[in-house]
C-alpha cells in the first residue's frame, strides 16, 4: 500500500499481487489492477518468483517494487526481473546476494576497516557444525537466518542443550519466512543499542546517508519502537557512524535504498551488523525528519535519477517515533492474536501518520505477519512526539484483537524511555523474556 | 494423575500444524511413542511464528488426529495421550 500510494502520487499505474488468503486485503482496493498469484501458503504465492514475473508480464508492468518482505532481498528474483526487462526497484542482484549473505558481507566490511562481531566463518545448515563453532566462540550465542532480517528465525542459546532443540526450529522459521534455511551463529553482545543508518545510492556512484534510526526497543530481536534521530548519538558519533555507513555501501558498490545496521555499546564503540538491502518497515521516521519520500526516491533512482544531495544538504527537523502495532498479546508472551476486526477507529490529527491495511470487518489471515499497523508521530521535539504518541495510542481502537498497543502506552510513560536511556533489554522490564523452553504451562 | 487417564492436546489458537521441523526430517512423535511431560509433539505456525506443541504429561501417544501441514482452528484436537 505504501508503494501504491507513492505510484498514485507520481501518476504511475499500479498492479497489486495477492494470494487467495488475501482476497479481502485493502491494497487490492487501492491499486489500479490486481492479480492473484497463488494459494495461501507463501512458498506457493508471495515467494513464487515465476508467479510474480507472470503477473508482471501479463499486465505489461515496466517495474516491480518488492516491498520489504518475502522476495525483497532475493537476488534470484531481481535477476529474473532483469532477464524479462522488468526494472527491479531496489538494489542490484549482486548487492542482494552479498547483503543476504551476512557472512561474506561481514568479511568484506572487516577488510574495509569497519568493526565487526565474532561469528561463524560461514553459513551452516547442520546442527553438528553449529555445535563445533559455538564451542569455539563460547555461549551465549545467537542463531540467525543467513537470508533473513527483521528478527524472524533469530534465537539466543545459552547452552548446547538449547541449541540442539532450537536449531531445527530456527531452520524451519528461516525457510518459511525467507525460503532459505541456512543459518549463522555469532557471539551475543550484551546491553547494546541498535542504531541503523538509511542509505541512498544512485547509478553514478553517489552515496548519501539520511541519518540514523534508533531501533533499540526490541523483543526477541523484533523491533517494536523506532525513532529518528537517536537520543543517544552526539553529532560526533553521528558523523563517524554515518561515514562508516557510506564506507559500507561504497565497499559493495551499493545501489538504491538500503540500511546499514550497527550495534552501539555503552562506551560509544559501534560494530557493523548487516546491510538490509530493501526499504525497511521503519522508514517513515526517516521520511518525517528529512522530508524525503524514500519510496519515490527508490523509483526515481531506479529510473536513472541522480542523487544530488548529501546529509548536510537535507533540511532535517524535529523528531519522529514509530510504534509497530502487532496482533499479538503482550500479556500472553506475545502470542499471535488472529481474528476479525469488529470495531475500528484510527487516530488522526496533528503529527500523526498511520500506515495500515486494517479496516472494520477485516479478518487477519493466519498465514502472514502479525504487523497490522505502523503508528508514527512527529513533532519538533522528542517530548512532543512522545506526547502525540500517547494521545494517538489512546485514540486507536482495534477491537477485539489483542495488540501491542497497551505495552507501547506504558513505554511512553517510562522515565528511562523518556530520558532516552535504554538498551535492547529494555522491554524485559515490562515483559519477562521467558524462553518458551523454561516454562509455558 | 491417575494411571491410564486420557489427555487431550488441543490447538491453543488457529495455525498450521506441522508434525516435523522440516519436510526432510522425521516426525517428532508417532502413535505408540512414549513421551515425557513438555516433550515437543509438533509445531504450530501462526502469523509466521512457530510455537512448540508440548506434551502436558508423561505418557504414550494414543492418537494423532491431524495430518501434517493442516490449517487448524483454535481448540482443534491434535493428540490424545494416555497419561502414565
Amino acid at each position: 500500500m505504501r508503494v501504491i500510494r507513492a505510484c498514485r502520487e507520481l501518476g504511475i499505474v499500479s498492479v497489486a499481487v495477492y494470494s487467495e488468503a488475501d482476497e479481502a486485503s485493502l491494497h487490492l482496493k487501492l491499486a489500479d489492477e490486481s492479480v492473484c498469484i497463488g494459494p495461501a501458503i507463501s512458498t506457493k504465492s508471495y515467494l513464487n518468483i515465476e508467479s510474480i514475473i507472470n503477473a508482471a508480464t501479463t499486465t505489461g508492468a515496466d517495474a516491480v517494487h518488492p516491498g520489504y518482505g518475502y522476495l525483497a532481498e532475493k537476488a534470484e528474483f531481481a535477476k529474473a526481473c532483469a532477464e524479462r526487462d522488468i526494472v527491479f526497484i531496489g538494489p542490484t542482484p549482486d548487492n542482494l546476494k552479498l547483503a543476504g549473505d551476512k557472512i561474506s558481507a561481514k568479511n568484506i566490511m572487516e577488510k574495509a576497516g569497519v568493526p565487526v562481531i565474532p561469528s561463524s566463518p560461514g553459513g551452516i545448515t547442520r546442527l553438528e557444525q553449529a555445535l563445533g563453532i559455538c564451542r569455539e566462540i563460547g555461549y551465549p550465542v545467537m542463531i540467525k537466518a543467513s537470508g533473513g532480517g527483521g528478527g524472524r528465525g533469530i534465537r539466543v542459546c545459552t547452552n548446547e542443550e538449547i541449541l540442539c532443540e532450537d536449531f531445527p526450529i530456527a531452520k524451519a522459521e528461516a525457510a518459511a519466512a525467507f525460503g532459505n534455511d541456512e543459518l549463522y551463529v555469532e557471539k551475543f553482545i550484551q546491553e547494546p543499542r541498535h542504531i541503523e543508518f538509511q542509505i541512498l545510492a544512485d547509478h553514478f556512484g553517489n552515496i548519501a546517508h539520511l541519518g540514523e534510526r534508533e531501533c533499540t526497543i526490541q523483543r526477541r530481536y523484533q523491533k517494536l519502537i523506532e525513532e529518528s534521530p537517536s537520543p543517544r548519538l552526539t553529532p560526533e558519533l553521528r558523523k563517524a557512524m554515518g561515514a562508516a555507513a557510506i564506507r559500507v555501501a561504497a565497499a559493495v558498490d551499493y545501489f538504491n535504498a538500503g540500511t546499514v545496521e550497527f550495534l552501539l555499546d555503552r562506551h560509544g564503540n559501534f560494530y557493523f551488523m548487516e546491510v538490509n538491502a530493501r526499504i525497511q518497515v521503519e522508514h517513515p521516521v526517516t521520511e518525517l525528519t528529512t522530508g524525503i519520500d524514500l519510496v519515490k526516491e527508490q523509483i526515481r533512482l531506479s529510473s536513472g535519477g541522480k542523487l544530488d544531495y548529501t546529509f548536510d544538504d537535507i533540511n532535517k527537523r524535529g523528531w519522529a517515533i514509530e510504534c509497530r502495532i502487532n496482533a499479538e498479546d503482550p500479556e500472553r508472551d506475545f502470542l499471535p492474536s488472529p481474528g476479525t476486526v469488529a470495531e475500528y477507529h484510527p487516530p488522526g490529527g496533528y503529527g500523526v501518520r498511520l500506515d495500515t491495511h486494517l479496516y472494520q470487518g477485516y479478518e487477519l489471515p493466519i498465514f502472514y505477519d502479525s504487523l497490522i499497523a505502523k503508528l508514527v508521530t512527529f513533532d519538533l521535539t522528542r517530548d512532543g512526539a512522545i506526547s502525540i504518541m500517547r494521545r494517538a495510542l489512546d485514540e486507536y481502537i482495534i477491537s477485539p484483537l489483542k495488540t501491542t498497543m497497551p505495552l507501547y502506552r506504558q513505554v511512553m510513560d517510562d522515565p528511562d524511555f523518556c530520558n532516552g536511556d535504554f538498551d535492547t533489554g529494555f522491554i524485559k522490564k515490562y515483559v519477562p523474556d521467558d524462553d518458551d523452553d523454561e516454562d509455558d504451562d | 494423575m491417575a494411571e491410564g487417564k486420557k489427555v487431550e492436546v488441543r490447538a491453543p489458537m488457529s495455525g498450521v500444524f506441522y508434525r516435523k521441523s522440516a519436510p526432510d526430517q522425521p516426525s517428532y512423535v508417532e502413535v505408540g511413542d512414549t513421551v515425557k511431560k513438555k516433550q515437543v509433539l509438533a509445531l504450530l505456525e501462526t502469523m509466521k511464528v512457530f510455537q512448540k506443541v508440548k506434551s502436558p504429561s508423561n505418557g504414550r501417544i494414543l492418537e494423532i488426529l491431524v495430518e501434517n501441514e493442516t490449517p487448524l482452528k483454535d481448540n482443534d484436537l491434535m493428540f490424545i495421550i494416555e497419561a502414565t
